[in-house]
This record gives C-alpha cells, structure tokens and sequence, in this order.
C-alpha cells in the first residue's frame, strides 16, 4: 500500500486500503443503510472485486448466447453441464489464475488447477480431464524461464497426484505477455444425470457445513488484492495473497464429495474459491433466496490469533460448503471422516436474507445445537447475501477504439498481398523448418510429458496432436476438447480475433468427428478503465457471441480476467475459448496423421491474403501491413458441417485444419505424425508466401483413398466448397510444388528468387519439429529436453 | 472365472481406476480393499495400484508400508499369495521390503509420462506367464520416483537369480541403458521391474493396467495382468504358483 510508504503522510481510509472507490463505499452506505463496519468492508472488498463481481463485464456477458437443448446447466453455475445422452453429462469450464502464477508460479498455476477441478465436483461430475493454456514472454529471458519451469511444475505437480489426466491445452510466447503470464485452466468432468447438484442454499433450518482443510492465513485478498488490481513487477508483498495447493487434500475432497451426492446426503454444495467462505456462504444463499448464520468460532482454524476478517476472506485451498439436512448430518460426518476430512457445522439456512456472522464471547460458538445464537452472542456482520453478490455494483465503462487501428476487412474484400518473404534467395524449405522449430510451433513435449496424460485409463488422444479425445467407458462416444485464442489477431482487431478463436476452436473438434457442444472462455484483457481496453474487450465479447450464433454454440460459462497489465505493457488481449465435442461412435474417429501411401490429399477452403499477426509474420519481422485475413462465419459453419459429415460417412482417413504457420506446416506436421511424405502440388495466386504460410481461416487439409475421392468432391460441393487436389500421399519427403502464375512470375517482380519446389526429408522435419522448444528455453541436456525420440518405439506399428 | 483379486485403495491411491478396468478387461470382478483392512481372506491375488498414497510427500510409500493393509499383504505374500506393485504399488512393495531395491527420483529430475517399450525376461513366472512370446511390449510410464536402485552385489544376485522381469528396451530392441533415450528414469540396467526371492510378489514401474486396449494406445499389458489373474487362480486351488518357491517366504535381500 503505496500511502504507507511516506510516514507522515495520514492514513488512508480503509475501504481504500482494501481497493475500494469512494463511488463503491457510497454505494454500500446505501445497500446497508448505514455505515459498514470493518469486516464487513472487507467482505464487500473481496465480494466487488472485479473476479467476483463482474462489475465492468456483466453488461457485456448478458449479450452472449446462453440457450441450448442440451444445456442442463449453464452461466451462473459453478460449472456449464450439458447433456450427451444415454442419462450421461459433461461438466467444463475454464478460468485463469494469471497474477498469482506471475507471483508464485508453482503454487499458482497448481491451485489453478485444484480451483477449476473444485468447480467441476463440486457439480457431481468426476474431473476426467484437464487442459493448459499458457503465454509466456521472450522464452530466452531467465524470468520466463523461471516462470514455465515453476508452471508447469505447479500444473503437473497438482493434477498428476489428484489423478486428474492433463491431456492438452497451449504454449504460447510473446512479447506482450513478459510482465503478466496467462495460465488458463480448463477442467472436464463426467456425470450422470442423477448426479447433478446446484448450489444454492434451500431450506430454511438446514446445515452450514464446511470440509476439507482448516482455514488458514494463505489467500488474504487474492480476489482484491491479486486478480483485480494493474500488477507490479513480482512484488514480494502480494506473496501472501497467492494461496498454497495440497493435491492430496483434493483428491480425499474429490472422493467424499462424489460420496456425499452419490447417497443423496447433501442439498447442495459449493467450492471456496475466491473470496472464501464469504463467496460460498452469500452466493448458496443468494442463489436459494435464503440467508445464513455463520459461526466464525465453528471455523476450523490452521492457526490461533486469526482476525475475522481473515477467516472470512482467506483463500485457503481444498475447501468446500455443503447444505445439508439436520438428520443427514452424522452420515456426512462420517463420509468426511473415512476420507479423514475435518468437517464442522458453521451456520444455518435463514428465511431472512441476510448472512449474518456471529461470535461468542467466549469464542466457544455463537450457535446452539438447533442454531440458534447463544446468549451474549455478537453479530460481527450483517449483509443482505444479494448486496454481495447479484446486485453487486455494476460499471458502465467508457469505451474507445485506439487511435490507431486496422478495421476488420469485409469478407472476400480485394486485398494487395505484401509478400516480403521468402527473403531473398530464401528456400521455402528452410522457411517451413524455422517456422516448424520455432518457439511457438515446435513440440510441446518436453513440456506434455510433465503432465500424467493417461491416468483413469480414457485418453484416446493426449497432448501433442490437436484436440484431445477420452473414450466414455461403457459407451461407444468420446469426448474431444480443445483450447485456442487468436490473440495476435486480437490485437489488430478484437472482433475478428475472438470470432476466429471460436472458429478455430471448434474447427479443431470438428475435424475429428465430433460434434461441439457448448464454449467456455476466459477472456484475459487489460485495465477496464481505460476505454482503449474495454473496447478491446466490448469487441472481442461481440465477435464471441457473433461466432457462437452463427456456430450454433451456447456459451455455458467462464471467467472474465481483467488487469492483465505490468508497468508500461498491456498483454495482447486473449480471448481463450474451450470447446468440449461429442463423437457419438469412438470408432469413426479421424486423427491429423496421414494413414497410408498412395492416397489422395486435398485442400478444402479458399486461400485469403493477409499475412499479418501470422507465424510467418512473426518470424519474418514483419509489419502488420497485410492485415489480417478474414473470416467468414458462415462458410466457416459450412465447412464444420462438411467435414463431419464426411467423417460420418467413412470417406476421411486424416484431417488436418489450416491456423498457425499456415498450409505448409500443417502439410508438414501430417507427414511427421504419420511417418511418411507427399508429393504435391499448392497453386499460388499471387504470393508464395500466402499460399504456403497464410493463415486465413476455414481450410482443411483431408486425405482420402482414391476411390472416395469423387464422393467427398460432391459433398464438398453440396456443401458450398470446391476441393483442390494437392496430390499423393508416400516417400520419404514432403515435396510441395508451386504452380500457378504467381509461383515464380509474382516473386520475380518483387526481385525475390525464390525456389519453385519446397522439398524437404520428413526427418529434418521432424528434427526441426522436436529441437525447437528446448532450445528455446534453454532445456538441451537437461532430463526433460533428453530422450528425443527420433524414430517409432520398438514393437509399434508404424502411424498408430 | 470366480477368481477374485483384490485392489489395495489407500488414501491418495489413482490408478485404482485403471487397476479396475484392466482387471474388468482381463475378465475378473476387482474387490476394493481399503488401507485400513487387515482381513484379506477372500482374495487370491493382491494389486497395488498406481497414485501417491497419502501425498507421497515425504518420499514415495514410505508412509503407506507402515499401514494396516499393508501387514495384511505381507501375510498373503509370506503364504505364498501373488502380489503385483504397479508404480506406486511397486514404491510401495519396495519401501515395505518386499521386493528388492530402491526407487530414486527420475534421473532427469521431473516427472515423466510417456509410452516406453519393456522387454519380458522370462516367460514362465507368475507375473509373465501369459504374455506368450518374448517381445517388446508397449505401455506408458507416468512417475516422478521411478529410477530403480540396488547395490551391484544385490543387482548381480538379482539377475542370477532371475529376480528381473522387465527391462527398457532401446530403439532396436536391445536393452535401454541409464542413458538410453528408452529409459525413461536412469534405472540402472535397465531394470522396469522385478520380482522378490521367492517369486510371488513383484512390481514394475510401468503400467500394464493401462494398456489393456488398442483404443487406449496398447493391449501389450494385457499379458500381465492376464498372468496375474491366472496365478491368482492357481493358488487359490492348489496353494502354491507354478514358478515359486514360497518357503522362501519373505526373502527379499535388497538395497537397504
């Protein structure tokens, strides 16, 4: 607290010191009628944190389609659940634990871990996946470094001892993300119907019960103090507000808490996140229409001597609220404790709206045995639960587009290419294994491997390849999940880049077979009080909700993560979406490998200008002067359906999707994944570079046997799209050749001698492919970055 | 088969899941037995599955050897019952005595997962018995503490006494040295897993619990827990395996 630093200077006003406005104290003078007292200021502090309240995004949120016959829980649950038949259900949701992982990157991005897992049980469904979107800075910068050693640590540490297979996610380094990391995580659960439970506190004359760990003085404020506030550089001051993770207490919580639904012992349930009991205890009510009487003394403590406030607000971890029933009690108390979980009695459900702590005299319990507050009991706090929560203080922020910005080009507009590169006398093969190697296309495997991607036995296909599938045992479906954000897009055009990340998002389920069932997101944008950042963030909102309608996709939850600035830097803003599928037979699943010598390999989706915010671009140095290719939502509707469609219908053995590094590098990573080359053929309109490395969305790349050829061409055709053959699958090279009258002619005018044939061996590809990521962080040599295996395991079929 | 085995489940236990399902796989009901029981009367073969019982904080199984549950299997093991450690289950065999040896953390100093290759090194024990012909076997590693560890003097005695099941195979089928790319955790020669004196209580590393189907990555574990299943069922008719020498009860020489 800056004011502290100048002794003479007066002391602040306490709601200031708990980041507080003199708009937002007003605003609870009249909520209460009176003066708050401490305590209580500090419980709306945390309550009216922009991670609890939603203050500057609400508005926006309510614009995002929400509806869908599956959907049998949505925004404003702890989790979206949506219906897959067969009385089955998936729970899954994404949220960011980004300024803590910049504090504390082990127990920060751990804790990310637990807080989203807590989420999904705390539904009744049993977490089956986990997946990881992480941006980083310079990956050659020692804090960087520092920083995905201590994450990756902190995510694998946590979810390989709950159990919990981590089975995909992103890596992602630029230069915007130096001061501010983002670490997103997004968990997976299963559920039958019968199984689903909501938090919300009915039944006036009901139990509080809070289990799990003891609260202790860890997480004081990470609401306020971390998640909502512009962030210095690693200031050892906000150490105490990052809370510390213990996996093994989760997994004992995960255990009893699927116990407790599984026999019906419980009303309802609710994790402690954010905010701690105070979240639980005004949420479960609000959400009931009820309120609560807590008693502080009940609270399991970690320590002596802890002020009430900190009792209230700690973060502590691997905690949950029950409601349950008077005469259900003795059996929840003794599920918790087979599962040697403390468990206590903390309050009662109230008919009046208020949550109400209490405390006695002698600390030895404000309530009776029928909850009712024993004489001399004090009220330390009195608030009406839906001042802290639904009607929390909403801000209509003032928006406006930078000065400088490049507007999102009409779909299909005339556009002048800019093809600066392949540099001069620069082979396009040389490109491609740069772009292959580089930072953020490499192999992510000496990071995956980290991660137990298996356990539980369901991982059709982990990290590494795409979107992740699990087999639903006892079923012939799968389920397929994917994370994706188009931030440098973003950056350009906010609308754009949200509506391709959902796009690209669900293209990657698609691809697969699968059918995408719903959108959870976590939006990482800036300071929300700048009106250049919350236009970013009005915009990218839009292009969600524009991509979601016109994908058919309801929005079934998320997180809103604002602040995401470090002194003199804001974050490119990144609006990460999680798209969960459903395969409905697991054995017509299509992989992004090529299968077989000898077959067909088409491009399905026209080619657009636009190189920048590209890999290419990236690599090259380039200027944004291109700007970035457009998308059309509707063809890129029809696209999806093509290709489930034909995967449907058996005439796809691989797809493969067009986004980073452009049409090459997803040609090449077919090859490398499937252990053989191809001998193509790519016509070039006007720029090489466009044709090779060009991202513009809504392309495919499908290999196909020859005699299923003409029947995918017609019903690509039915669907709007005329494939382009690029030729034939087998060898030992890719070898790609550029046709058209731009391949060399277009090159030559700009003086670029650029070759007119990409061919290189599957193995430099693979090299290429594998080297990079530990040469960029600096992992050759280390156990990690060892065992690089450059050819297929003894006893392994080839392409399997 | 009426064949019943049971699945150790302390607390923090993960791979109880997968022990489940490979044993469903392999066509017996798997029976749960809780870390506080001390009866085991009713099973004839143990598993002690995958996961960090009780955190594993401290170092792997060095707290779950001390629990009840674990007195009991040291019972079944010393009457001769067949007893399989897989992964934390062979930490834990290994912390308890019951099988010779150490495991260190990876030689690399993080965890691992990941698909290895393993070879079988005899065809004809209770926990390879059904695995057929001897041919490198695909099936995943997923650990923090797997390097395996012993004394030259014990490693000698070990293989002479044919107490090495499984080993890392290297790319061309040889075996994967400390350094080789095909092992995972710096285990010295090579060694996934091994087998106590007596013969009827093993642990690997590795785990072929999970690969128990082509759709999941492999079907090559399925010998092994087949073997187990099948050794199970001999000794529940005849009381002893074919393969054992239960007098030796529970000899397990070793590194500490």
């Amino acid at each position: 607290m800056t004011a502290l630093t100048d002794p003479l200077a007066p002391p602040p006003p306490l709601h200031r010191v708990l980041g507080l406005t003199d708009v937002e104290l007003a605003a609870i003078v009249d909520k209460l009628g009176r003066e708050p007292n401490g305590l209580e200021l500090a419980m709306f502090s945390v309550m009216w944190s922009e991670h609890c309240s939603y203050k500057s995004s609400r508005p926006l949120l309510r614009t995002l389609p929400t509806k869908g016959d599956e959907v049998i829980a949505g925004v404003g649950e702890q989790a979206g659940v949506v219906s897959i038949g067969g009385g089955l259900a998936v729970a899954f949701k994404i949220e960011s634990h980004n300024h803590p992982s910049a504090v504390e990157p082990y127990q920060g991005a751990a804790t990310g871990v637990g807080g989203i897992l807590r989420d999904i049980f705390a539904m009744g469904a049993r977490p089956i996946a986990v997946l990881d979107a992480l941006r980083f800075g310079d990956p050659s910068d020692a804090r960087t470094r520092h920083l995905v050693d201590g994450v990756v640590r902190g995510v694998g540490g946590y979810g390989n001892c709950v159990g919990v297979p981590t089975v995909g996610g992103e890596l992602v380094f630029d230069p915007s993300y130096q001061g501010n990391p983002l670490v997103n995580v997004m968990a997976i659960g299963l559920l039958e119907d019968g199984m689903l439970t909501h938090a919300s506190g009915d039944g006036p004359g009901n139990l509080v019960v809070l289990y799990g760990s003891a609260t202790g003085r860890d997480g004081i404020g990470g609401a306020s103090v971390l998640a909502s506030a512009t962030f210095g550089d690693q200031d050892p001051s906000k150490r105490p507000s990052v809370q510390v993770g213990d996996p093994f207490a989760e997994k004992l919580l995960i255990e009893a808490t699927l116990e407790l639904i599984a026999k019906g012992l419980v009303v309802s349930i609710q994790d402690l996140g954010a905010a701690g009991i105070t979240c639980a205890t005004s949420e479960t009510a609000d959400r009931g229409g009820t309120g609560m009487l807590v008693d502080l003394d009940a609270i399991p403590r970690r320590e002596p001597g802890m002020e009430p406030f900190e009792v209230m607000i700690s973060e502590s971890q691997e905690r949950m609220v029950a409601i349950v029933e008077p005469t259900r009690w003795d059996a929840v108390r003794a599920v918790c404790e087979r599962w040697d979980l403390p468990v206590a009695v903390i309050g009662r459900v109230t008919e009046e709206r208020d949550v109400v702590i209490l405390t006695a005299p002698d600390g030895t319990g404000a309530l009776d045995a029928d909850g009712v507050p024993v004489p001399g009991a004090t009220e330390l706090a009195r608030i009406p639960a839906r001042a802290l929560t639904s009607e929390a203080i909403v801000f209509e922020r003032e928006s406006r587009p930078p000065a400088r910005r490049r507007a999102a080009p009409a779909p299909g507009a005339a556009r002048e290419p800019v093809d600066a590169l392949p540099l001069r006398g620069q082979d396009p093969g040389a490109v491609l294994l740069a772009l292959l190697g580089s930072p953020n296309l490499s192999s992510r495997r000496q990071v995956y491997e980290q991660y137990d991607s298996n356990v539980q036995s369901n991982t059709v296909a982990g990290p590494g390849r795409g979107a992740a599938m699990l087999r639903i045992k006892g079923t012939t479906k799968a389920l397929v999940a994917t994370t994706d954000a188009n931030a440098p897009v973003t950056q350009l055009d906010p609308w754009l880049g949200a509506a391709m990340s959902v796009a690209e998002a669900a293209r990657n389920v698609s691809i697969t077979g699968a059918r995408p069932l719903g959108v959870t997101n976590c939006l990482n944008f800036g300071d929300p009080t700048r009106p250049e950042a919350f236009w970013q963030l009005s915009e990218a909102v839009r292009g969600l909700a524009d991509a979601c309608v016109a994908l058919g996709l309801p929005v079934t939850g998320g997180n809103v993560s604002l602040y995401n600035e470090a002194p003199g830097s804001a974050i490119a803003p990144t609006p990460e979406i999680g798209i969960v599928g459903l395969l409905d037979d697991v054995a017509t699943r299509v992989g992004p490998a090529f299968e077989a010598d000898g077959n067909a390999v088409l491009l399905i989706g026209e080619t657009a200008p636009g190189l920048a915010a590209s890999e290419y671009a990236r690599l090259a140095g380039a200027a944004p002067e291109d700007g970035p290719p457009p998308l059309d939502l509707e063809r890129e509707r029809a696209l999806q359906a093509f290709i489930r469609a034909a995967i449907a219908r058996g005439l796809v053995e691989a797809c493969q999707d067009v986004s980073g590094g452009g049409l090459a590098v997803a040609l090449a990573e077919m090859c490398m994944w499937g252990e053989r080359g191809a001998e193509l053929r790519v016509a070039v309109g006007d720029s090489p570079a466009v044709a090779l490395f060009g991202e513009s969305p809504t392309r495919i790349v499908v290999e196909v046997v020859p005699r299923h050829v003409p029947a995918l061409e017609l019903l690509a055709r039915r669907h709007g799209f005329d494939p382009h053959a690029l030729g034939t699958t087998g060898g030992s090279h890719l070898r790609i050749e550029l046709g058209g009258g731009g391949a060399t002619g277009a090159a030559e005018d700009r003086g670029s001698r650029i070759a007119d044939a990409l061919e290189v061996s599957v193995a430099d590809l693979r090299h290429a492919w594998e080297r990079g990521l530990p040469r960029a962080l600096g992992w050759e040599g280390d156990g990690a970055a060892d065992h690089v295996a450059e050819a297929a395991l003894p006893g392994q079929e080839v392409n399997d | 088969m009426s064949v019943r085995v049971g699945i150790v489940l302390f607390p923090g236990s993960n791979r109880d899941i997968d022990a489940i399902n490979g044993l469903t796989v392999a066509g017996v009901e798997p029976v749960i037995l809780w870390h506080e029981d001390v009866d085991l009367s009713g099973v004839s073969g143990v598993l002690l599955p995958g996961g960090f019982a009780y955190g594993d904080y401290l170092r792997a199984g060095v707290i779950a050897r001390f629990s009840p549950v674990m007195r009991a299997v040291a019972d079944f093991a010393a009457r001769g019952g067949p007893v399989l450690g897989i992964c934390n289950g062979f930490q834990v065999l290994a912390e308890a005595g019951l099988v010779p040896g150490a495991l260190l953390r990876n030689r690399g100093l993080r965890f691992v997962c990941r698909e290895v290759s393993i070879l079988p090194e005899h065809l004809d024990t209770p926990f390879t018995r059904e695995i057929g012909e001897r041919r490198p076997l695909r099936m995943p590693v997923a650990h923090g503490e797997g390097c395996y560890y012993a004394d030259e003097a014990t490693l000698d005695e070990l293989e002479r006494a044919g107490g090495v099941l499984w080993r890392y195979a290297a790319v061309d089928g040889s075996v994967a040295g400390p350094d080789d790319p095909g092992n995972p955790n710096g285990s010295l020669r090579g060694i996934a897993g091994v087998r106590n004196t007596a013969g009827n209580v093993a642990g690997l590393m590795p785990h072929p619990e999970t690969a128990v189907e082509s759709l999941i990555g492999s079907e090559d574990g399925l010998g092994i827990i087949r073997s187990l299943v099948v050794s199970a069922a001999e000794w529940a008719q005849t009381g002893t395996i074919t393969g054992t020498t239960p007098t030796a009860g529970l000899a397990a020489g070793g590194a500490r």
